[in-house]
């Protein structure tokens, strides 16, 4: 009973602000209700016990990817009010794609296929709460039968921040930086001048 | 009880207001770009349900790699978006058109 109040309170939050994401007029704010969507589904994620994909979804998600998100939006200059023009020009064509959409979901949801499922036919069963947690049991078999996922997985993010980073770095002509090849090159000549004052008389500079 | 249908009914939702979110905002990457994270969040929420309501954990795993390519593809495209509103001062989308694709 308590299960089922935490489902449909979660779940209409997300759902609510989920469509607060698409309408709202201000970026920042989407971000915002972004964020709100992605807890509560973690929220939704604990209730079904699937612990480790939901700390995942408030870590990397609100931690990482919705902050970088925060930063974009709040860094670029742009004129939001102009970019919201024509959201009612489309709202009648988006509101019928979506009700088709939705309709054709909630038809699939319902059917049931009789199919009966043994435990040999699953890859990996879930083993028992009192064996191991969740999180537990996904690394259990994260760091064996998907070890190769896992690396390329690694692999995708490498390549995906490689390419961020080569994207938008930019050399300004007016900022100095530091050349190294020229300061390891430089001759002792260069640097070193021996000189033999007099007393009393100093180096002339 | 909640069951397997709640969720699926749930990650529908979020899948129809994603595809919703990218029709009536055309001219707003970055509100599209979310979009595209709430229909990646439903694909999510779907993974993990069944994964759940048939014991399997595969689907646990497999969501975990959606996740990564999500975060991958935001990277990316508000790096391209970075950049290509240092080089033209606007993030319009109508006015993506330089490639002539």
């Amino acid at each position: 009973m308590l299960i089922s109040a935490a489902f449909y309170i979660l779940s209409a939050i997300a759902i609510i602000s989920a469509l607060m994401v698409v309408a709202a007029k201000n970026p920042v704010h989407s971000v915002l209700f972004l964020v709100l969507t992605f807890f509560t589904t973690a929220g939704l994620f604990v209730l079904i016990g699937a612990e480790y994909l939901a700390m995942l979804l408030v870590v990397v998600y609100v931690g990482a990817v919705m902050v970088l998100f925060l930063f974009v939006v709040m860094m670029l200059d742009i004129d939001f009010v102009e970019l919201k023009q024509g959201f009612t020009r489309y709202l009648p064509l988006g509101a019928g794609v979506a009700i088709t959409l939705f309709a054709m979901f909630i038809l699939v949801s319902n059917t049931r296929i009789a199919v009966n499922i043994g435990a040999g036919d699953l890859a990996s069963p879930t083993p028992s709460t009192d064996i191991a947690n969740n999180a537990e049991a996904i690394g259990k078999i994260l760091y064996t039968d998907y070890i190769l996922f896992f690396q390329l997985a690694g692999l995708v993010l490498f390549v995906a921040m490689i390419g961020a980073i080569v994207l938008t770095l930019r050399h300004r002509d007016n900022v100095k930086r530091q050349n190294v090849t020229k300061q390891v090159g430089r001759p002792r000549a260069e640097g070193v001048e021996l000189m033999d004052p007099k007393s009393g008389e100093g180096v002339a500079l | 009880m909640i069951g397997l249908t709640h969720y699926l009914v749930f990650a529908a939702a979020l899948f129809t207001i994603g595809v919703f979110g990218i029709f009536v905002n055309r001219k707003n990457i970055i509100v599209i770009l979310m979009s595209i994270e709430l229909i990646l969040l439903a694909v999510n929420v779907n993974l993990v349900a069944f994964s759940v309501f048939s014991g399997d954990l595969v689907g646990q795993v497999f969501a975990m790699f959606v996740l990564t390519v999500a975060a991958a593809e935001a990277a990316i495209g508000l790096a391209i978006l970075v950049v290509y509103f240092r080089n033209r001062g606007t993030i319009a989308v109508e006015d993506l058109n330089i490639m002539k694709g």
